[in-house]
C-alpha cells in the first residue's frame, strides 16, 4: 500500500473525508491549523462543505446543525477552544447527535502555550460541559494510529450516537510521519431516520433537549447512562511488556509513546517493567488495571500534566498496588531518559 | 338536509394552516409569539413548502416552538439559532431553514452570530421577535429595552448612561453586504399583521430563489412582563415601540 508523509493533523483531515465526513466547522488555533487548512481545499472539491466558523461557539453549532440533517460531521480546536466548545458539546451529547471533535492539546490553564499538554484530561472525559453526559474519547499516540482512530471514531459516533473525542497534543498534530490509509470497508449503514429532512411523508422529527418535566429528564439521562455503560465493549488499551512485569508505566498519547522508549532500555537493564497504554480513555479501561493490580507492586502513571489520568488508575488499581506520579506541565514533553530515571528510583 | 348543503356551497375562510400542530400553545394572553408562528405557518403553506422547511428553535418563552409547527426543527442552545441554521443549510442547500429567535437571544448573547451569518449572505431566514424584554426569565432588561423602559433588572427604567442605548438591529444588518431583505414589521393589531405576513413571505422567496440572507423584525407586545393588560400592551408598542423602531424594508435585493 502506498505510503504517504504527511504531518498528524493532515492525517487526520484526509482519515476523515475518506470515513465519509464531507463536512467541516473550526475557528484557527495553534497547533491544529493544518486540519482546517487541509478540509479548505479538499471538501468543496468533494462536494462537502468548509467554513470557517466565527468561534469555536459557532463551530461547535455548525456541528450539531449538519449532524442533526445525518450527515458525518467534523470539528477541531485546541484547548482554550475547547473549552468554548463545552456549552455545545453538552447540547450534542444531550441531542444524541453523531459528530467527532479533535482537541489537540496545548499548555493551559488560559491561554497558557502553544507546546504539546496532557492537562485537558479531566475536561475530556468527565464532561466537560454540565449535565450528566460523556464523550467516547480516543488518544492516539502515532499518526498511524491517529489515522486508524479517526476512522473508528466516526464509526463509533453513528454506533451509539454520540460525540466522540479525539485527544491528541501538539506533537502528534504537527509531527510528519509515513502513514498508510487502508481501505476502510464501507462502514454499515447506520439508522439516521431520526435525522430532518423536511417533514415529507412521514410526521415531523424534533431534535431538542429541554425536558421541562423532571420524570422525563431522569427517563433520557438514565437513557444516556445505559449507553455509557454500553460502550464499555468498545473499550481499547495495549499492553506492552506487561505479562511478566513487576512495575507498569501507565501512560496515553504521546508520553505513551515515549514511555515505550524507557521500557525498552529498562528491560536491557534486566528490569521487569511494562507498559499500559489506554487507547479510549473514556470509557477508561479500569478492567485491565484492576486485573494487572493483582499481580504487579507498583504502577507509575506519566503525564504531561500535573495528575489527571492518574485518578482514575487509582480508582481501578483501589490500593491493590502502589500508584506514583510522574509529570511534567507548560508544554515541556518528558524524555525516555528522564522517564526511565523516574522508573529506576521507584523500584525501591 | 339544508344545513349540509348550506356548508358545501361554503367557502372554508379561516383554518389551521397545515404548518401549524393542533397544540394549544402556552402563551400568556395577548403575547405576539402565537401571531407570528401563524404567519410563518401561513406563509409556508402559501408557498408549498412545509415539507422541504427545517426551523431552528430559540431558548426563550418561544424555545417550545417545535409544539406548535407541523415541521422539522431543531432546539438550539440560547443565541446559537444562526450557527445552527448554518450547519444544517450548508449539508443540506436543498432545504429552507429558518431561525426564529427573540430579543435576548438574538440581540444579546447570540450577536457574533447573528452578524457573522449576516454577513456571510447565509441563505437562511431569521424571524426576530422583539419584545423589547426576556420574557422567558422574568422580564429583564434586554438590548432592545426603551430607554426609561422598566424592567425587573432596571426597575428605575433604562438608564442610557449606565446601560446605553437600545439596539435597532434591522438597521444595523441592513449596512452589511450580505442580507438581501431586511425589514421590521409588527404583530400589534390587525392593520399591521397583513403587512407583517407580506414581509414574511419575502424573506421566505429571497431563499427560494438562493440570493441569500433575510431577517424580519417582529415587535411583539409581552404583555406579562410588560405588567400591562393585553390591550395595553398594544397601545404601549403603538405609542413606544413604533417611533423608535419604525417600520418598513430596509434592505430589498431581487424580490
Ligand atoms: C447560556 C444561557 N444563558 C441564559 C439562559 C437563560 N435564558 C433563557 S431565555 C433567556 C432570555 C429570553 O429572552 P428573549 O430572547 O428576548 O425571548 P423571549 O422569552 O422574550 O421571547 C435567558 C436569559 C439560558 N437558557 N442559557
Ligand atoms: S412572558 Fe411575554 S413573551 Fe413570554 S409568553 Fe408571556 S407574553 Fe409572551
Amino acid at each position: 500500500m502506498e505510503k504517504l508523509f504527511m504531518t498528524g493533523n493532515e492525517a487526520i483531515a484526509e482519515a476523515a473525508i475518506r470515513s465519509g465526513c464531507l463536512y467541516y466547522f473550526g475557528y484557527p488555533i495553534t497547533p491544529q491549523n493544518e486540519i482546517p487548512e487541509y478540509m479548505s481545499t479538499r471538501l468543496p472539491e468533494l462536494g462537502g462543505a468548509f467554513l470557517q466558523a466565527e468561534s469555536e461557539i459557532a463551530a461547535i453549532y455548525m456541528v450539531y446543525g449538519a449532524a442533526g440533517a445525518g450527515m458525518r460531521v467534523m470539528s477541531s480546536s485546541s484547548s482554550p477552544g475547547i473549552s468554548l466548545k463545552q456549552e455545545g458539546l453538552s447540547y450534542i451529547a444531550a441531542a444524541e447527535l453523531p459528530c467527532v471533535i479533535v482537541n489537540m492539546m496545548r499548555g493551559g490553564p488560559g491561554l497558557g502555550g502553544i507546546q504539546p499538554s496532557q492537562s485537558d484530561y479531566f475536561q475530556a472525559t468527565k464532561g466537560g460541559g454540565h449535565g450528566d453526559y460523556h464523550l467516547f474519547v480516543l488518544a492516539p499516540s502515532t499518526v498511524q494510529e491517529a489515522v486508524s482512530l479517526t476512522g473508528d471514531a466516526f464509526d463509533i459516533a453513528d454506533k451509539y450516537r454520540t460525540p466522540v473525542m479525539i485527544l491528541g497534543d501538539g506533537i502528534i498534530g504537527q509531527m510528519m510521519e509515513p502513514v498508510e490509509f487502508e481501505q476502510r470497508p464501507r462502514s454499515k449503514e447506520y439508522d439516521k431516520s431520526w435525522a430532518l429532512s423536511g417533514a415529507k411523508g412521514r410526521p415531523r422529527n424534533v431534535i431538542k433537549t429541554l425536558y421541562l418535566d423532571p420524570q422525563k429528564l431522569e427517563q433520557h439521562n438514565l437513557k444516556l447512562q445505559d449507553k455509557y455503560q454500553k460502550m464499555k465493549e468498545d473499550v481499547r488499551i495495549e499492553h506492552y511488556l506487561c505479562d511478566d512485569a513487576e512495575i507498569v508505566i501507565a501512560a496515553y498519547g504521546t508520553v505513551a509513546r515515549i514511555a515505550k522508549t524507557a521500557v525498552q532500555i529498562l528491560r536491557d537493564k534486566g528490569i521487569k517493567v511494562g507498559l499500559l497504554r489506554p487507547i479510549t480513555l473514556y470509557p477508561f479501561p479500569y478492567d485491565h488495571f484492576q486485573e494487572i493490580a493483582e499481580r504487579i507492586r507498583k504502577v507509575l502513571v506519566v503525564e504531561m500534566s500535573l495528575g489527571q489520568m492518574v485518578e482514575d488508575v487509582k480508582l481501578a488499581v483501589n490500593g491493590k498496588a502502589e500508584v506514583a506520579f510522574y509529570g511534567r506541565t507548560g508544554g515541556i514533553v518528558p524524555s525516555y531518559e528522564e522517564i526511565a530515571a523516574e522508573l529506576e528510583k521507584q523500584l525501591f | 338536509m339544508e344545513t349540509i348543503d348550506k356548508t358545501d356551497k361554503m367557502d372554508r375562510v379561516f383554518q389551521r394552516p397545515e404548518a401549524l400542530t393542533k397544540a394549544t400553545t402556552h402563551y400568556c394572553p395577548g403575547c405576539g409569539h402565537g401571531v407570528a408562528h401563524r404567519l410563518i405557518a401561513e406563509v409556508l403553506d402559501e408557498l408549498g413548502i412545509r415539507e422541504q422547511t427545517v426551523g431552528v428553535a430559540p431558548v426563550g418563552c418561544s424555545v417550545l416552538m417545535y409544539n406548535y409547527m407541523n415541521i422539522d426543527m431543531l432546539e438550539a442552545a440560547h443565541g446559537r439559532a444562526p450557527a445552527v441554521a448554518t450547519g444544517f443549510k450548508r449539508a443540506r442547500p436543498d432545504l429552507t431553514v429558518f431561525c426564529y429567535q427573540g430579543d435576548g437571544d438574538l440581540a444579546a448573547i447570540g450577536m457574533g452570530e447573528t452578524i457573522a451569518a449576516a454577513a456571510r449572505g447565509e441563505k437562511i431566514c431569521v424571524i426576530f421577535v422583539n419584545n423589547a424584554t426576556y420574557g422567558m426569565t422574568g422580564g429583564q432588561m434586554a438590548p432592545t429595552t426603551l430607554v426609561g423602559q422598566k424592567t425587573s433588572t432596571s426597575a428605575q427604567g433604562r438608564m442610557s448612561e449606565r446601560c446605553g442605548f437600545p439596539i435597532k438591529v434591522a438597521e444595523m444588518l441592513s449596512v452589511l453586504d450580505g442580507p438581501q431583505y431586511i425589514a421590521r414589521v409588527s404583530v400589534s393589531s390587525a392593520k399591521y399583521i397583513a403587512r407583517a405576513k407580506q414581509a414574511i413571505k419575502k424573506a421566505f422567496e429571497v431563499q427560494q430563489l438562493d440570493l441569500g440572507y433575510s431577517l424580519v423584525e417582529v415587535l411583539s407586545p409581552c404583555p406579562t412582563d410588560w405588567h400591562m393588560t393585553p390591550q395595553q400592551a398594544v397601545n404601549w408598542l403603538e405609542e413606544n415601540m413604533l417611533p423608535y423602531y419604525p417600520l418598513g424594508e430596509f434592505k430589498v435585493q431581487g424580490v
